[in-house]
């Protein structure tokens, strides 16, 4: 058998395994924790893509994170019976998984699209300034969503069922982790730090920087899109209060913490953030001041992140970062 | 070792470490009955988190000091959501499984209230939310319970006193578009005011958190209404009273229960003379209960109680009655007490859980007037 | 008519709210192209300094609602202000530009305090707490040698930014208090009847303020020396160093100017919507500074043109709209304007030199 298949029925089974057990050794609150380690991982990773690989500042994760969150819940609620009616004969996991998948599926295509609708326009500015447009279109769908009342608007959307799990999310996180580590290791990775390290050079060479920064950043939204759907399966509820801008600073954070331009960097912030705020907890109104704090000091002392440009697999995937 | 590049990450953690030591968690010492709360303690809607804490702080005070429930202390866990849903759900997963708590007691806003229900009702633990209005809570389970009315019998308490007892035919709606509570509350409203008979001239919306009203207050003030039914929190009800006069608008407005709190007449002044809302309690009440309630209350924070410390206070009440009844901290053994409580009399008003585990109560109906909330009437289901 | 004329009029008052916030980012983001997301918390602190000033028994007492009493409350807010942004600038984004020693013990003399606050016991534990921290700092940084890496990155000093906000808006809802008060009325209004429309005496004044303010900042920053520095270092930052200008403390002093006018403002923008909260700066900061882009970023009479057209639209889309988008508003405003022009209405174009 090939060696990716090999390993990633490795994976699987110990996906399964973990699953089944994982809950009653740790307790289930530990494993709320986890799941959502996990979500914030697709979103830290594939935030990195374009903010870290391809050198564009975007700040507005969080919208595409609700679109995602919104078209899976929408088409699963919407959607479920028909879909199940149509698989009578698949036993109920099974039917689960494939109504995961479609609303998934449906959620990737859309925030696909809303990525080029977004990317398109907004890719032709630089800097501070591309970083304040994602901001205002994050803002955007916010309120947009807030309007809707068919996904719940301001009550937000109760009654979605729980179809994801830590087997689903961590499967997904995997995914990600191996989709975007190929990519960054190709001909289009290869492009994507070229743009990083200087646009003008890259375009004198040849590189089609629009096309390339376009691609990135779709690529970047359509996985936020899937976070999005596994954490309105997970948590069940969907209310806007959940993507504001403060929920796209939290995953730039994440990778900034971590160390930019690094998938692994982007892990280690996503699991250090969430449980940082976690363990935090103790302090009482003083969680957040102190969070904040670290987070300066960090930034000060260590603005390459925890990691900097370190990578595990592979050659490192071109230079760090330039010094300006 | 190079003690500069690993400086900073042992920084960081030795703080984390240090943060996690603080707070008081940890299991139930000697014999201790331990209830979770949760709310929003920071965050944009921080002060009805801690109403609805110091109510319950009261509460069980009170109770412990008298010896106990089942000759047990009661203990609390506070946690607090920020005012998200996301964070309600994990510090509700939190307190019944890290926690092991035996009742769970939150949220006031029901956008978080929803988020958080379910984990309840999962794991077979009572939650007793003391403000959440949106019918929606309590249908997530028969673990979920209410001490207060929900939407469409305020918004019915509002309508009828509008038509009945100010005789009015045209009301202008002003709601906060991005409180579930405030566009349910407008939504029952407009439903109930329109069936007897009356006109909704116009229908505006604001944010919580805006500032400005001028521009919605201008639009309302063209339509030439008799009256402003303004459904939102009192933090901009303030605001908008003032706007309003300075409009030149000398209707009065009407309101819910979110215009409840000592900072309302603070903020809004003399522009809210002569406007009117819907409560769940009267400071005035003459009542021993409630006067003992107010003035304990104001001896220990210093302010009147609101609305939300007085439900927090009945909500904490209600679990402990229950727990006597039931005799136990078993969860469905306290689910079933609580199903069956009638007649109990808290500040709040005389409390029965109808078969759908919401309140029913009287609520009343308040005027601002002279910097002062003066009781009208009461309004009965 | 008349109607529409109100909104104009509403629309101005709002817009000089946005215009007041967006003249101190437009500054600052000009001298160091730095977005400086803390500013809206400086503009909150602005406003509860004016609040604690103006309730103060010393204000209450001697001076009551004069004009003079107004004035002494504003400067003071103002004072205020610069101080706490010289420190924002000094202990959180120059270390990453300019040799800066005490970083450590400054923080972690903080997060001591905040510590010793929550032990509760008075004024001992907090002072023993950031005693500790701040000790803790200097043995960190002097004996085992941890020194800021001074690498510019936008992105890094941007979370530096966003860290300093958070830090100012969660500090601000546990020493204010997380509820929201009322800002006394040391300027007192009357509707003023003009035509048809009521318009608060109030609201002329703070549109007179800002224009006077606005005035006063283009005198300074195109009149004097200290300006021309300014202007040097925004030009280019390195040169201006070679030319024997002082960047540091000419940075410093573009943060105080900033930072003053965002107290000025608060305080005026909290006399016409008189409730404050530690909250309060989020949206309208992201709105100014908006505001900021569309009328030219560095550009002074752009931001005040910006705050105004951001603060028209707003009205009259909520007037004649749909009045649940207003948030959105503004945000489609600047994506149109950053397609169509993105140096904004005044602004000079950038070149990307290469």
């Amino acid at each position: 058998m090939k060696g990716w298949a090999l390993w990633w029925l490795v994976g699987v089974a110990v996906l399964v395994v973990l699953e089944l057990t994982l809950r009653g050794v740790v307790g289930p609150y530990n494993y709320q924790i986890l799941g959502l380690i996990g979500i914030n991982i697709i979103l830290a990773v594939s935030l990195n893509l374009i903010n870290g690989y391809t050198g564009q500042f975007s700040i507005g994760h969080a919208g595409f994170y609700a679109v995602g969150a919104y078209t899976c819940a929408a088409v699963v609620v919407y959607g479920g019976e028909a879909i199940r009616g149509a698989l009578p004969f698949f036993p109920a996991l099974a039917q689960d998984a494939v109504l995961l998948f479609l609303g998934l599926g449906a959620a990737a295509v859309v925030t696909a699209v809303a990525g080029l609708a977004v990317g398109i326009p907004s890719l032709r500015l630089r800097g501070d300034y591309l970083a304040i447009v994602t901001l205002g279109f994050g803002e955007i769908i916010r309120v947009v969503v807030l309007n809707v009342d068919s996904i719940g608007g301001a009550r937000g959307f109760a009654g979605i069922p729980q179809l994801a799990n830590f087997f689903w999310i961590y499967l997904f996180v995997l995914v990600t982790i191996v989709v975007i580590h190929n990519l960054v290791h190709s001909g289009f990775g290869r492009a994507f730090v070229s743009i990083r390290d200087d646009e003008i050079a890259a375009e004198a060479m040849g590189v089609d920087t629009t096309r390339y920064k376009i691609l990135s950043f779709v690529i970047s939204s359509m996985f936020a899109g899937i976070a999005g759907g596994l954490f309105g399966h997970f948590t069940m509820y969907l209310h806007p209060n959940s993507f504001t801008f403060l929920a796209s600073f939290y995953v730039i954070i994440m990778i900034v913490v971590g160390g930019l331009g690094s998938i692994e960097g982007a892990i280690l912030g996503a699991i250090l953030v969430t449980a940082g705020l976690e363990v935090l907890r103790g302090l009482g109104p003083f969680r957040l001041v102190t969070f904040a704090a670290l987070l300066v000091l960090v930034m000060i002392y260590r603005p390459r992140g925890i990691l900097g440009s370190w990578t595990l697999f592979g050659r490192k995937s071109g230079a760090k970062a330039r010094p300006r | 070792m190079n003690y500069r590049r690993w400086a900073p990450a042992l920084t960081i953690l030795g703080t984390l470490t240090l943060g996690s030591c603080g707070g008081d968690q940890g299991a139930a010492e000697g014999g201790e009955i331990l209830i979770g709360e949760y709310g929003s303690l920071t965050g944009t809607t921080a002060t009805f988190g801690i109403s609805t804490r110091n109510g319950i702080d009261m509460a069980i005070d009170e109770v412990n000091a008298a010896g106990g429930v089942l000759g047990r202390q009661v203990r609390v866990i506070v946690e607090d959501d920020q005012g998200r849903p996301e964070e309600a759900q994990t510090v509700v997963t939190k307190l019944i499984t890290s926690d092991q708590v035996v009742a769970v007691l939150g949220e006031v806003a029901s956008s978080r209230t929803l988020a958080a229900a379910p984990i309840a009702q999962q794991y077979g633990i009572p939650m007793i939310t003391p403000s959440s209005t949106n019918p929606a809570v309590t249908q997530v389970g028969d673990y979920i319970f209410r001490v207060c009315f929900i939407d469409p019998f305020q918004g019915l308490v509002m309508a009828t006193f509008a038509t009945r007892s100010l005789g009015l035919t045209r009301v202008a709606i002003l709601r906060d578009i991005r409180n579930d509570y405030s566009v349910g509350l407008a939504d029952v409203f407009v439903e109930n005011f329109q069936a007897m008979g009356g006109t909704i001239v116009i229908d505006q919306s604001y944010s919580e958190g805006d500032t400005d009203f001028s521009a919605q207050l201008t639009a309302i003030r063209a339509e030439n209404p008799e009256a402003i039914f303004v459904p939102g929190y009192y933090t901009e009800v303030g605001l908008i009273a003032r706007q309003a006069r300075s409009l030149g608008l000398t209707v009065p407005l009407l309101g819910g229960d979110g215009w409840d709190s000592p900072s309302l007449i603070e903020i809004g002044g003399e522009a809210l003379d002569g406007s009117y809302f819907s409560n769940h309690y009267s400071v005035q009440d003459p009542s021993p209960a409630i006067q003992a309630f107010v003035s304990a209350y104001q001896a220990r924070f210093g302010e009147t109680p609101d609305a939300l410390a007085g439900l927090g206070y009945d909500a904490a009440m209600i679990l402990f009655d229950a727990i006597r009844r039931a005799g136990s901290t078993e969860g469905a053994a306290i689910r079933d007490a609580l199903a069956q409580t009638a007649d109990f009399a808290g500040v709040t008003g005389t409390i029965t859980l109808d078969e759908n585990r919401n309140a029913i109560k009287p609520a009343v109906v308040l005027q601002v007037s002279g910097g002062q909330l003066v009781y009208v009437e009461t309004i009965n289901p | 008519m008349e109607t529409f004329l109100q909104q104009v009029v509403n629309g101005i008052s709002q817009g000089s709210a946005y215009a007041l916030i967006a003249l101190g980012y437009t500054m600052v983001y000009g001298v160091l192209r730095l977005i400086n997301f803390a500013h809206a918390d400086v503009y909150m602190i602005g406003a509860f300094s004016g609040y604690y000033l103006a309730n103060s028994s010393l204000v209450q007492t001697t001076l009551g609602t004069s004009v003079f009493a107004a004035v002494v409350v504003m400067v003071g807010a103002m004072a205020i202000c610069a101080c706490v942004g010289m420190l924002i600038e000094r202990f959180a984004y120059r270390p990453g530009r300019s040799p800066a020693p005490h970083v450590l013990p400054f923080w972690l003399g903080i997060l001591g305090a905040g510590f010793g606050y929550q032990a509760e016991g008075g004024a001992i534990p907090i002072f023993f707490g950031s005693s500790v921290g701040a000790m803790v700092g200097f043995f960190l940084e002097r004996v085992v040698g941890i020194r800021p890496e001074r690498r510019y990155s936008s992105l890094k000093v941007l979370i530096v930014a966003i860290g300093v906000s958070l830090f100012l808006e969660n500090g601000g809802q546990i020493v204010f208090g997380a509820d929201p008060k009322f800002f006394p009325q040391i300027i007192p209004t009357r509707p003023v009847q003009i035509g048809g429309l009521s318009v608060d005496s109030q609201r002329i004044v703070v549109l007179g303020v800002a224009i006077l303010l606005m005035v006063l900042l283009n005198l300074v920053v195109n009149y004097t020396k200290t300006g021309k520095a300014m202007r040097a270092v925004s030009f280019n930052i390195d040169a201006a160093r070679l030319m024997g200008i002082n960047t540091d403390r000419i940075i410093a002093f573009t943060f105080a100017l900033g930072s003053a006018l965002a107290g000025a403002g608060g305080i005026l923008v909290s006399l016409m919507y008189p409730r404050i909260d530690p909250l309060m700066g989020i949206m309208p900061g992201l709105k100014a500074f908006v505001a900021a882009v569309l009328g030219g970023i560095g550009s002074i009479t752009g931001a005040m043109l910006g705050g105004l057209i951001i603060g028209l639209a707003e009205v009259m889309a909520v007037g004649y709209g749909q009045s649940t988008y207003r948030d959105a508003i503004a945000f489609v405003i600047l994506v149109l304007i950053l397609l169509v022009k993105p140096t904004g209405i005044m602004g000079k174009g950038m070149v990307d030199k290469v």
